[in-house]
This record gives structure tokens, C-alpha cells and sequence, in this order.
């Protein structure tokens, strides 16, 4: 186990490592990038920049101080606004977006496995073609087209949500319900095939035998095996919700981190982009090493494998 | 045969004499004959397709939006980005039959335009992966050992690269545009495609019959061209299925960033971006037409995918 973690762990820096250089050689060759042309006119802003990237050292040494202000967690100053820094960003807009994602995350892993027991139990009645149709038709909406949509119904038509802001749990439903539709599809499905193919196990057929409930032998027997490829999952997931937040936090207004990250986009302001993308990245990258070693505890069987072979 | 009572009394009641019982057709080589023309892999798989309704209905649907975004915008009388401002924001007519959009210009040539390109995007991505995934995950498969550890370690690091961070990331340093969206989405996608020949391949290569092609001396390319990729094709195509529809997002996806094809030009992406604002206002049309098209061709490639996926693996079915 400890050699399952310490291959993943390296493998995980290397990523990391990946991320970071590569922003950093965008940075500095490529022609047009605010650090090799005077382009510039605020003077505040030009004194941030070559402070913070040390522009009067040769390559290696800025890369070295651009890696070493990475691991202290300072991602760098902006352009467009002279006062702020990324960090002043990220302390704003992180909490926000991570509130957002969490209700996602949430609401998608609950609905979805409903969804997909659901299905599994009533396989090939009405209720499965239902769920299943729901889930191809949630893989297949761009969140973006929900979103609108919701709006659209609840904020236009109905008038009963907000469609604005982030201020109150009515502000929260329909960006949740906009992210979380899709990951709940992919969910749903992958729950229902596993419940499926774990129903006909005789280990069900043996709890079946002893008289246990249904709903018992679903949660305690069937519902812990078929969770596990969710598990694998998450990772992806996550990285589709924390895209998926750059949209949504456009659309209905939400002052968090995508808001910011997609102004930056439009307004080219690079060293927000880099410091954003580097954090973002290095955040997934974590989450999806915290995802492989809660898989690698859960399943006995990674172990057993990783001592035996490779 | 003639009739002869006292040979065979006891097969049948005695009042029936033997020349009543004769061979019907007495042709035994028709028996030995196939019936029925045999069916290959293909064949076979595109029968249990045929099956699957709402794949085929998915098949129909890319076959009729192929066609029309290959001939609508020439059939239409307006240009793609010609503005006539006079005429914003008319509904749905005969003359503007998906209404017009903020600037005036006519959704139905930008709804196939949009077409074009977003399939366009989408199919040469999958192009791109198949060719990449393809040679690198043939190689590592079929070589094995040091070569094929070397290999994955690389492609584990990649896969953990967080793809639309990267995509952005690239689309940001190299200016938007066609060219640099499909370079942008093929830089990482490979990956996925790259895993599955893999694993394929490593299963493959192990089968008696190229044991027997090798022991023929047959050389390695040839090997690899006749024997593992025709039997990897099943899992590559269904896997270029569903690679279709997460290019046609993903492109969308960044138009909605201002990272997408440039307006004046269209795309769904583009389109539903411009539209938003204008639904606010009750301008349903301008929103409605590119978000229907990408929701459903989306869902045509993966309910075409998945029928794809059983019909060309009967094994996985129950």
C-alpha cells in the first residue's frame, strides 16, 4: 500500500511540475506575453510584474524564484487591476466557488446513485427507461443550454428563483441543479450498470435466502460494491465541475473564482490566467491523488495486485 | 429398393410396405451446403445495431445534420455574417425560418454554418486521437516490458493534466481560431484512445493466431496492421464515437469563454453565447436553434456510441 501511495504521489508532482513549467515557458517565450514587451503602461503594474518575476534575472534563475513563489503559494500580481494580486482573487472567488462545488458534488452523487439503484431495481420497466433517458439527456445538455433554460423557466416565465447573485440558499438551486445534471447522468449510469451486474452475485442470492429486507440487502450488501467505479470517477467528475463553474459563475452572476478567471480571460490579463491555472490544476491534481488512495483503501484488491505484479 | 416383406417385418406395422417411405429431396450435398451467407464480424455487428432503434435514430439524425450542413448555408439566400440591422430580432418566418439574431442576421444559415464547423471540430479531433492513440498505444501495448512502462508512466502523467485548464491554457498563448482549437484539443486527448489500444493490443498479442503469423515470419508492422488492429476496432470506433461529442462541447464550451471560432463566423457556441443576453428579452429563437442542435447531436453520437458499444462487443450484453 505504501508503495501504491508513494508511486502515485511522485506521479502526482511530476503533473504538478508539468503545469507549472509549462505556464512558465508560455509566459516568457512566447511573443505578445506582457513579460517580453513593453507593453505595459501602468507603472505600478510594470513594478509588480518585474518584481514578482524577476525580469533583470537570467531564464534559469526566474524559473527557479517563478517555482519557488509557486510552492509558497504566491501566484503573482495582475495586470489590469494595479492594486490586486491572485491571491487577492482567490481569497475572494475560491470560497464562493467552492461552496458552489461542494453543493454540486452534493446533490450529484446523492441523485445520481438514487437514480441509478432506481433503475437497477426496476431494470428494463418504466422507471429504468425514465432514469436512463433523464441520464443520456443530462450527458447530453451542455450545462451552459441548462442553465439558460432555467433561467429561462424559473426566473423569466415563473418568476419564482433569482436568477442573480449569490446571497441566499434561492440564489444556490438553479446554478447547483445547471452543474450538477451532468455528473449525476454519468453517475446514474455507471451506478445502475454495477448494480446490475452485482444484483446477480450469489452473495445477494445468499442474503436474499437468509431473509434479509430488500432495501437492507441493497444498502448493506450491493450499494458498497456498486459505489466503488463511482469512486474512479470522481476525479473526471470534479475536473467537469470546476470547469463546468467557470460557465455557470458567468452566467447567473456569482462573484466567485470562474467570474474572475473568465474576465481574465476576456480581457487578457495573463498572469491572472497563469496563477489561476496553476492553482486550479495543482487543486485537481491533489484531488485526483486524494481520489486514487481512498480507491486504493477501499478495494482490497489494488493491494493484493500492486505486491503481486507490475 | 424393392418390396420385400420377410427383411424388415418389425420397423413398421406390416400393412406398410416399405416404397411408401421415400427420400424427400435426396440431394446431400444441398444439406451440407450454407443456407444462409455468413456473417462477418461487421456484418454481424451492424445487424444488432439495426436493432437498437434509438441508435439507429441517432445514426439517421448525423447522416440528415451531415447533409444539411453541407448544403444549407450554399441553399440559403443570406450570407453568414452579412448584418442587416434593420431586421434584428424577427421571429421564426417563411422568409427567416429560425427567425434572426441581434444584428439581424439569419439563424437558420448560422445554425448550419454552425454545423459545419462544430462538426468539423469534432470529427477531426477524433481523427487526431485515433492516429495518435493508435501508433502510441500499439507500440507500447505490442512491445511491452520497459518500453511499454516508460510509456504509461507518461501517459498517467498526462491523464492526470487537468483538459479543458489546458486546452484554455494553450487557446490563450496561441490566439483562437480553427486550427489552434482542434491542435488544442488534440494536444491531451489522445490519451484515452491511446490507453484502450493499449490494453487491447496487450490482450491480443497473446492469441494463438499471431503466435501462428509470427512463426510464419511475418514482420512486426504487417503483425500489428493485420492481426491486432482489425480486432482492436471495435473498442477504437465506439471510443471515436463518444470522443465526437466531448470535442463538440468542448468547442462550445470555450466559444461561451470567448475562446472559440471568432465571431462574425458561427458556431453553436458562438451563437449561444451571442444569445444569451437577447433571451432575456423573450428572443427564444436566437438561443433555441444552436442549443437544440448541440444538446441533440450530442446525444445522437452517444446513444450511437453505446449502441455501438453492443453491437460490436456481444460479450459485455448480460
Amino acid at each position: 500500500m505504501l508503495r501504491y501511495i508513494l508511486k502515485r504521489f511522485t506521479i502526482m508532482l511530476v503533473t504538478i511540475w508539468i503545469i507549472v513549467t509549462l505556464t512558465f515557458v508560455l509566459m516568457v517565450t512566447l511573443p505578445g506575453s506582457p513579460l517580453n514587451e513593453e507593453r505595459t503602461t501602468n507603472e505600478t503594474v510594470q513594478a509588480n510584474l518585474e518584481e514578482h518575476y524577476n525580469l533583470d534575472e537570467p531564464y534559469y534563475i526566474q524559473y527557479l524564484l517563478y517555482i519557488k513563489s509557486i510552492i509558497t503559494f504566491d501566484f503573482g500580481p495582475s495586470i489590469k487591476q494595479p492594486t490586486e494580486t491572485v491571491n487577492d482573487l482567490l481569497g475572494r472567488g475560491f470560497p464562493i466557488s467552492f461552496e458552489l462545488g461542494i453543493a454540486t458534488i452534493i446533490v450529484a452523487v446523492i441523485s445520481g446513485i438514487v437514480l441509478g439503484i432506481f433503475a437497477a431495481l426496476k431494470h428494463n420497466g418504466i422507471i429504468d427507461y425514465m432514469a436512463m433517458t433523464i441520464a443520456v439527456l443530462g450527458i447530453s445538455i451542455p450545462n451552459f443550454v441548462l442553465a439558460t433554460l432555467l433561467i429561462q423557466t424559473f426566473a423569466v416565465y415563473l418568476g419564482i428563483l433569482p436568477a442573480a447573485t449569490w446571497s441566499s440558499p434561492m440564489h444556490m438551486i438553479m446554478p447547483t441543479i445547471a452543474l450538477a445534471t451532468g455528473p449525476m447522468a454519468i453517475i446514474a449510469r455507471l451506478t445502475r450498470s454495477t448494480m446490475l451486474e452485482v444484483l446477480t452475485q450469489d452473495y445477494i442470492k445468499m442474503a436474499r435466502a437468509k431473509g434479509l429486507k430488500p432495501w437492507k440487502i441493497i444498502i448493506k450488501h450491493a450499494l458498497k460494491n456498486a459505489l466503488m467505479p463511482v469512486v474512479t470517477i470522481m476525479g473526471t467528475l470534479l475536473a467537469g465541475i470546476l470547469t463546468g463553474t467557470f460557465v455557470i459563475e458567468q452566467i447567473f452572476g456569482i462573484p466567485g473564482m470562474g467570474k474572475y478567471f473568465v474576465e481574465s480571460i476576456n480581457q487578457r490579463d495573463y498572469p491572472v490566467i497563469m496563477g489561476t491555472t496553476v492553482f486550479y490544476s495543482a487543486f485537481l491534481i491533489i484531488m485526483l491523488f486524494l481520489v486514487d488512495i481512498a480507491y486504493g483503501l477501499l478495494d482490497p484488491r489494488i493491494k493484493l495486485h500492486k505486491k503481486g505484479g507490475e | 429398393m424393392t418390396s420385400n416383406d420377410e427383411t424388415k417385418p418389425t420397423h413398421s406395422p406390416a400393412d406398410i410396405p416399405d416404397d411408401w417411405f421415400k427420400w424427400k429431396d435426396k440431394d446431400l450435398d444441398a444439406a451440407e451446403t450454407v443456407s444462409r451467407p455468413s456473417l462477418s464480424y461487421w456484418k454481424d455487428a451492424w445487424k444488432r445495431l439495426r436493432k437498437n432503434k434509438l441508435a439507429m435514430a441517432g445514426l439517421v439524425f448525423l447522416i440528415i445534420l451531415g447533409i444539411l450542413a453541407t448544403i444549407g448555408p450554399i441553399l440559403s439566400p443570406y450570407s453568414v455574417v452579412d448584418q442587416n440591422r434593420p431586421n434584428q430580432f424577427l421571429p421564426p418566418s417563411a422568409e427567416h425560418w429560425f427567425g434572426t439574431d441581434s444584428l439581424g442576421r439569419d439563424v437558420f444559415t448560422r445554425t448550419w454554418y454552425g454545423a459545419r464547423i462544430s462538426l468539423f471540430v469534432g470529427l477531426m479531433a477524433a481523427l487526431i486521437d485515433f492516429f495518435v492513440g493508435v501508433i502510441y498505444g500499439g507500440i507500447s501495448g505490442y512491445k511491452g516490458g520497459r518500453t511499454d512502462s516508460v510509456m504509461m508512466r507518461i501517459i498517467e502523467i498526462l491523464y492526470g493534466l487537468p483538459y479543458l485548464l489546458v486546452v484554455i491554457l494553450l487557446l490563450v498563448v496561441m490566439g483562437p481560431s480553427l486550427t489552434t482549437i482542434i491542435i488544442a484539443l488534440s494536444v491531451t486527448g489522445w490519451v484515452g484512445m491511446a490507453r484502450i489500444v493499449r490494453g487491447q493490443v496487450l490482450q491480443i498479442k497473446n492469441f494463438e493466431f499471431v503466435l501462428a503469423s509470427k512463426s510464419f515470419g511475418t514482420k512486426t508492422p504487417r503483425i500489428i496492421r493485420k492481426n491486432l488492429l482489425p480486432n482492436t476496432m471495435g473498442p477504437i470506433i465506439v471510443q471515436m464515437t463518444l470522443t465526437v461529442p466531448n470535442a463538440i462541447f468542448a468547442e462550445a464550451f470555450l466559444s461561451f469563454l470567448g475562446l472559440g471560432i471568432q465571431s462574425p463566423y458561427a458556431s453553436w457556441g458562438v451563437m449561444a453565447n451571442d444569445a444569451l443576453g437577447a433571451i432575456l428579452s423573450g428572443y427564444w429563437w436566437t438561443l433555441f436553434f444552436p442549443a437544440f442542435f448541440i444538446s441533440f447531436t450530442m446525444f445522437a453520437f452517444n446513444v450511437l456510441g453505446d449502441g455501438l458499444q453492443d453491437a460490436l462487443d456481444p460479450k459485455l450484453r448480460e
